[in-house]
């Protein structure tokens, strides 16, 4: 087995470290043969390896950059199952919310404007760079920031941030244990059925939403469904799995597990859901209502851009 | 060359989509550019419509539906109305003109009406120029 990280924050391999005392069990039924957050296994160990040679691999990170391409392309070559791990793998995730700004954008920000930057000659990262020692390199940056399976072809999907560790180990077993596994391209260690299905908030058929409100601006009962308060769940448009780990933490689903089957673009189905509550039917009022949700992009796609139907944002110099 | 945007209108059967159907028979002219594709209720318009437009290379959509009041399942024309809003906010946060995303309630009488829509659609799309959107996703990396 290996685990690689792309454009990720850690956490995925940390939920992977989670399954604490149970990773014996992991290490009796397959070796760890790369994981670089735990392990020191060089790329050119992985490179060499023959084709095939990794059972399964747990890929999390989005694809943003030169490196994260090469890795995702040689453990596709190298892995009879690629999993995409996680919310950047399968759907862009939070690093996916580049696709606001453009590779200038975020160069000049970072390196140049940022009121704690030191940067006099204006310096820009460069792929190579030549010293008296011979070329220094740098993965090149890319404008885009891709899901894994824009880049290479995935066989599963594990939809979290992070996956639920009991998840992991479900699926880990099932697959050692040699069970039929569901075909490929499928969501794994997921539940069919949406937040709401098992959500234990008391709710109605009939939302009516009158004001939109952030969640510090209610004073939150801790049982009626958080839309019904006005507060953006994004319960409707989010696949159960979880554990429901916000709501049960009183913080509104922020829709980590991706969208439900069946439906290609979370943020859509969610415009869709919610914007039939809006408890009005005259336009002035209905953009009233409607101007009180601050970001709809980001609130709606917070872990779905680069896998939405829109991807990105429209270049500048392009519209 | 000229630009000739292609618009993708979706239109409720009961009352917009005969309307478009009466300028029709009508004999009235209007842009070439619209493309109809008819719904049973502009309450069935999801927004993952409007967005596969943009997608697949529309420089525009049009919405129609039944006037306040008149849709055939009640409430299916405000819903559209709900959507429409929150729609443009958000296509607008994607660097897409609202302008390229139009609703109007047009009754099955109104031929005239859908076919100066139409014209007057056409050339607000046409000034604001070509929709990259489908470029983007082509060239996506
Ligand atoms: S919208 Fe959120 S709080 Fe309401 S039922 Fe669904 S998951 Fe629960
Ligand atoms: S409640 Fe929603 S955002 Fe929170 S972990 Fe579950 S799916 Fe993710
Ligand atoms: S039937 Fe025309 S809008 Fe509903």
């Amino acid at each position: 087995m290996a685990v690689y990280w792309g454009a990720a924050c850690g956490g995925c391999c940390v939920s992977v470290l989670d399954v604490h005392e149970k990773l014996f069990d992991v290490v009796a039924n397959a070796d760890l043969v790369f994981w670089p957050i735990a392990l020191d296994i060089k790329y050119a160990d992985v490179e060499a390896m023959e084709d095939k040679f990794i059972d399964i691999t747990l890929f999390n990170g989005a694809v943003r950059n030169s490196e994260n391409e090469h890795m995702a392309k040689v453990l596709r070559q190298k892995s009879k199952l690629l999993v995409a791990y996680g919310s950047c793998a399968h759907m862009g995730g939070i690093p996916g919310l580049a696709n606001f700004s453009t590779k200038e954008e975020i160069l000049k920000q970072v390196y140049l404007k940022n009121i704690t930057t030191e940067n006099e000659d204006a310096t820009l990262p460069n792929v190579s760079y030549e010293v008296e020692e011979g070329t220094l390199t740098l993965p090149k940056f890319y404008n885009d920031v891709r899901t894994l399976d824009q880049t290479v072809v995935v066989d599963y999907y594990m939809p979290g941030c992070p996956p639920q560790t009991e998840r992991l180990l479900e699926v880990f077993m099932a697959i050692v244990s040699g069970n039929e596994l569901p075909p490929k391209g499928s969501v794994i260690g997921a539940y069919d059925k949406g937040q709401c299905d098992e959500c234990t908030r008391k709710k109605t058929d009939n939302k009516h939403i009158k004001e939109f409100k952030r969640p510090f601006e209610i004073e939150d009962d801790g049982e009626t469904c958080f839309l019904e308060q006005g507060v953006i769940c994004l319960g409707p448009a989010t696949r159960g799995g979880c554990g429901h780990r916000c709501i049960e933490g009183n913080a509104p689903c922020r829709g980590c597990y991706g969208p439900p089957p069946d439906v290609s673009d979370p943020g859509a189905k969610m415009m869709s859901a919610v914007a039939t509550m809006i408890d009005a039917n005259e336009p002035e009022e209905i953009e009233r209502i409607t101007n009180q949700i601050v970001d709809p992009a980001g609130t709606f796609y917070r872990f779905s851009l680069p896998g939405s139907i829109l991807r990105r944002k429209v270049k500048e110099s392009l519209q | 060359m000229d630009f000739e945007p292609t618009i993708v209108s979706f239109l409720c059967n009961w009352c917009s989509y005969t309307g478009a159907d009466l300028a029709g028979t009508s004999r009235m002219k209007y842009a070439h550019n619209i493309r109809i594709i008819r719904v049973m209720c502009s309450g069935r318009i999801d927004p993952i419509f409007v967005l596969e437009s943009f997608k697949d290379g529309a420089d525009g959509v049009l919405i129609c539906g039944c006037h306040p009041g008149d849709c055939h399942y009640h409430e299916g024309n405000y819903k559209c109305l709900r959507r429409y809003h929150l729609l443009k906010k958000y296509i607008a946060q994607m660097g897409i003109d609202p302008g390229r995303l139009h609703l109007e309630w047009i009754s099955a009488s109104e031929g005239k009406q859908f076919a100066e829509l139409a014209d007057s659609f056409t050339e607000t799309v046409r000034g604001l120029g070509p929709c990259h959107v489908k470029e983007i996703i082509e060239n996506f990396a």
